[in-house]
C-alpha cells in the first residue's frame, strides 16, 4: 500500500516523482553506502515519493530524539549517582544500610553520615500499603465497570476516574495535610503526621492507574469464555473470579506493577503528610521519610559536586533502580502470564 | 545482516548522542560569552551616560527572597534599563551559583566560610540585613520561657513532654527544617550550642509549612525567622529574653544571622549599583523593617563567621 502510495495521490506524476526520487535515493545510497541508512530513512523498496521520505525521516528523528533523551537521563543520574561511592568513597552497604543522616557533620565530630536505610524503608513500606489498600479496590472497581455495570458503570465511572486520575498531586497532598492529618491526629493518635496519613493518600492516587489497566485487560477478554462460563452453569460470580480474573491477571498484575512504580516514586503529595521523620517506622502512625520526600527537602541546600548533593543523586539512582525493576516485573509477568 | 543493522543502528546513536552533547556545549559557551559582552557593554554605556542599565541575576536564600524581590521591583521601577531577576533555591544553590559564576549575586543566609565546597577567598560578602529566630511553639503551650538547657534537652529528645517544663501533660512534638536550611544553621549553633538535634524530629520543607504545622499541632515546637512569626504561634523567651529587635542589635538575645550577598570579586555596572541600593536608607529603613528584618545599620554588635561577637 506505502508502494503505490504516490501514484495514488498524484496519478499524473507518480511515475515522474517516483523517478527522480529514485536517483536521489541512489545517489545517497551511494554517498552513504549503509544499509541501515536507506532501511530507516527511505525504507527498503525504492520508488517512494519525496514526502513520504519526509515524513519517514522526520518521524526516525524524533524516535532517535527520545531514545537519546532517555539514554542521556540514565547515564546523567547514574554518573552522578555513582559519584557518592567512587569520588566520596563511601560503601554502598553504609548507604543502603545506615541508619543516621548526618550528611553535615564535620570532620572533627565524625564526618558526614549518609544512611539512607529509614529512607528506603519508609519509601517501601508506603508504596507497598498503598497498593494493599489500592489494588483489591481497584479491581474490584474494574470488575464492577467492566461485568457487573457495563453500562453506567462507563458512563459514570470512567469519567470519575479519569478525573481523579487529572487532580494535581499537590491537591492530593494539601487535602491529606488539612482533613487526614488532623483527623489520625484526633482518632487515632499520634501526630497525625505518619505512615498511615501517607499510604491513604497514596491508594487514591494509584486508583485511577490500576483500574484503567485492569479494566482494558478485562474488556478485551473473548466474549466466548463468558459464554462458555455460563453455559456450562457456572454463577456470574464463578465466572467472574474463575474464568475472567485467572484469564486477565497478566494485564491486572501490570496494573498493580504501574500503580506501585507510581507510588514509589510520587514526591509531593506523600511529603506533605508523613512528617519526614528519618527513623525507621514501628507503627503506622509513626511519621516516616522516603527517598523521594529527602531528596527535595535537601535538594536546595546542598552545592553540587559535594558529598551531600551526590548522596541525593544516589537516591535518585536507588529510584531508578526500582523503577526499572518495576518495569522488568512487568515484562516478565506479561510474557509469562499472558493467555495462549 | 540483522546482527550487521542493529550494531551499525548502535554506532549511529552514540555518535548522535555525542553530536548532541556537542552542540549543548558549545551552546553553553557562546551564551556565557554573550554574558560577558553585555556586562563590559553595560559598564561602557554606564560611564558615558551615567544611566543604569542591563540585566543581572541574583539567586539563592529562600529567607532572603520576598525582601530581594520587594526591593529588586522598586530599584527596577526608577531604573526602567535595568533588569534584575530574583530566583529562590536555597542558600547552597546561590552560593555555588555566584561562584561558578552562573548568578551575579548569591543570596545566603550564611557564611560562604561555613558552606563546603565554596572557596570562600573568591566572594566578597556584602552583609544586607540581620535576621532573628526565635523559638515557636503551639499556642496551646503554657510554658513562656526556656534554659538554653532545657531547649538543647527538647530538640535532643531527653525531655519529650511539656509536664518536664512545667507545662501541661502534652507530648513535645519537634519540627525542623530540613538539614541545611539557614534557619536551622542559625538555631543549632546559636540555641543548642551545636549540638546535634536527635532525628526523631519531622522536618518540613519551607518556614510557611512549619508555621501552619506548629499553630495547628498541640504540643509542637520549632523555630521560625522573626519575619514569619505572627500571632498564629507563640514565640518562646530563650534563657529569660524574648526574641526581640532590640534584644538582637543590643547583642543580648543571641539567636540571629546576617543576610549576606555574595558576589564573585568586586562588583562593578549594575551589580554595584544594585547593592548600594539595597543598603541605602530607601531599603535599609522600609522594606527591612517592614518585612521583619533588622537593618544592618541599626546593629551595634558584629559577629564574624567563626561566631565571635563584638560590640561596634
Amino acid at each position: 500500500m506505502a508502494k503505490s502510495g504516490s501514484h495514488l495521490v498524484l496519478p499524473g506524476l507518480g511515475r515522474h516523482v517516483g523517478a527522480i526520487s529514485g536517483g536521489y535515493q541512489k545517489a545517497i545510497h551511494m554517498t552513504l553506502g549503509s544499509r541501515f541508512w536507506r532501511a530507516a530513512v527511505f525504507g527498503r523498496e525504492r520508488g517512494r515519493s519525496r514526502a513520504e521520505n519526509v515524513g519517514r525521516g522526520i518521524a526516525f528523528m524524533c524516535a532517535a530524539l527520545a531514545v537519546l533523551v532517555t539514554i542521556a537521563i540514565i547515564a546523567f543520574i547514574t554518573i552522578k549517582g555513582l559519584s557518592t561511592f567512587t569520588v566520596n568513597d563511601v560503601s554502598i552497604k553504609e548507604f543502603l544500610l545506615g541508619r543516621q543522616w548526618m550528611p553535615d557533620r564535620p570532620a572533627e565530630q565524625g564526618g558526614p553520615l549518609v544512611g539512607s536505610f529509614p529512607m528506603l524503608a519508609g519509601s517501601i513500606y508506603v508504596s507497598l500499603f498503598a497498593v494493599a489498600v489500592g489494588a483489591p479496590l481497584g479491581i474490584i472497581v474494574a470488575v464492577f465497570m467492566t461485568e457487573i455495570a457495563p453500562v453506567w458503570g462507563q458512563r459514570i465511572l470512567q469519567p470519575a476516574i479519569e478525573l481523579l486520575a487529572g487532580i494535581p498531586s499537590v491537591v492530593y497532598g494539601y487535602i491529606g495535610l488539612s482533613t487526614l492529618v488532623p483527623f489520625i491526629r484526633n482518632h487515632f493518635g499520634g501526630h497525625g503526621f505518619s505512615l498511615l496519613a501517607g499510604f491513604l493518600v497514596l491508594s487514591v492516587m494509584i486508583l485511577p492507574t490500576i483500574i484503567s489497566v485492569s479494566s482494558d485487560s478485562l474488556r478485551v477478554l473473548p466474549r466466548q469464555w463468558k459464554e462458555a462460563s455460563v453455559s456450562l452453569g457456572a454463577t456470574r460470580w464463578h465466572t467472574i473470579f474463575y474464568v475472567l480474573l485467572p484469564a486477565a491477571r497478566a494485564g491486572i498484575l501490570t496494573g498493580v506493577v504501574l500503580g506501585l512504580a507510581r507510588a514509589f516514586g510520587e514526591a509531593l503529595a506523600v511529603q506533605m503528610v508523613i512528617g519526614n521523620t528519618r527513623q525507621v517506622p514501628h507503627s503506622i502512625l509513626d511519621p516516616i521519610c522516603t527517598l523521594t520526600s529527602a531528596i527535595t527537602l535537601d535538594m536546595g541546600y546542598t552545592v553540587m559536586g559535594t558529598m551531600w548533593n551526590n548522596t541525593l543523586w544516589s537516591m535518585g539512582l536507588l529510584l531508578l533502580t526500582v523503577s526499572f525493576l518495576f518495569i522488568v516485573i512487568i515484562k516478565v509477568v506479561v510474557k509469562r502470564m499472558a493467555p495462549q | 545482516m540483522r546482527k550487521g543493522s542493529r550494531l551499525s543502528s548502535l554506532v549511529i546513536y552514540i555518535l548522535m548522542a555525542m553530536l548532541v552533547l556537542a552542540l549543548v556545549g558549545c551552546g553553553k559557551q557562546e551564551s556565557s560569552e554573550g554574558s560577558e559582552k553585555s556586562g563590559s557593554s553595560n559598564e561602557a554605556g554606564e560611564s558615558a551616560s551615567e544611566e543604569i542599565s542591563g540585566f543581572i541575576t541574583a539567586v539563592g536564600s529562600t529567607a532572603m527572597e520576598p525582601l530581594v524581590k520587594a526591593a529588586a521591583d522598586q530599584f527596577t521601577s526608577k531604573n526602567p534599563k535595568a533588569q534584575v531577576v530574583v530566583q529562590g533555591g536555597g542558600s547552597g544553590t546561590g552560593l555555588s551559583q555566584v561562584f561558578q559564576g552562573g548568578a551575579d549575586i548569591g543570596n545566603s543566609d550564611v557564611f560562604a566560610e561555613e558552606k563546603e565546597g565554596i572557596d570562600a577567598s573568591q566572594l566578597v560578602d556584602h552583609k544586607i540585613c540581620v535576621v532573628g529566630v526565635a523559638c515557636v511553639v503551639n499556642p496551646g503551650v503554657t510554658v513562656d520561657s526556656l534554659t538554653k538547657q532545657q531547649l538543647i534537652d527538647i530538640f535532643t529528645a531527653k525531655i519529650t513532654n511539656w509536664k518536664e517544663v512545667g507545662g501541661p501533660d502534652q507530648e513535645i512534638v519537634v519540627i525542623h527544617r530540613p538539614k541545611g536550611s539557614g534557619t536551622r544553621a542559625t538555631f543549632k549553633k546559636f540555641a543548642l550550642d551545636g549540638t546535634e538535634e536527635s532525628d526523631k524530629g519531622m522536618e518540613q520543607e519551607s518556614s510557611g509549612a512549619v508555621k501552619k504545622i506548629v499553630a495547628e499541632t498541640p504540643g509542637a515546637i520549632s523555630y521560625l525567622a522573626l519575619s514569619y512569626v505572627d500571632e498564629t504561634v507563640k514565640a518562646m523567651a530563650i534563657d529569660g529574653v524574648a526574641p526581640t529587635v532590640e534584644g538582637i542589635t543590643d547583642g543580648k538575645y543571641p539567636v540571629w544571622a546576617y543576610q549576606h550577598m555574595y558576589t564573585k570579586g568586586e562588583p562593578t555596572g549594575l551589580t554595584k549599583a544594585f547593592l548600594e541600593y539595597m543598603l541605602s536608607p530607601e531599603v535599609q529603613d522600609t522594606l527591612v523593617t517592614q518585612m521583619g528584618y533588622i537593618p544592618i545599620t541599626q546593629m551595634k554588635v558584629e559577629r564574624d563567621a567563626q561566631g565571635n561577637v563584638k560590640p561596634l
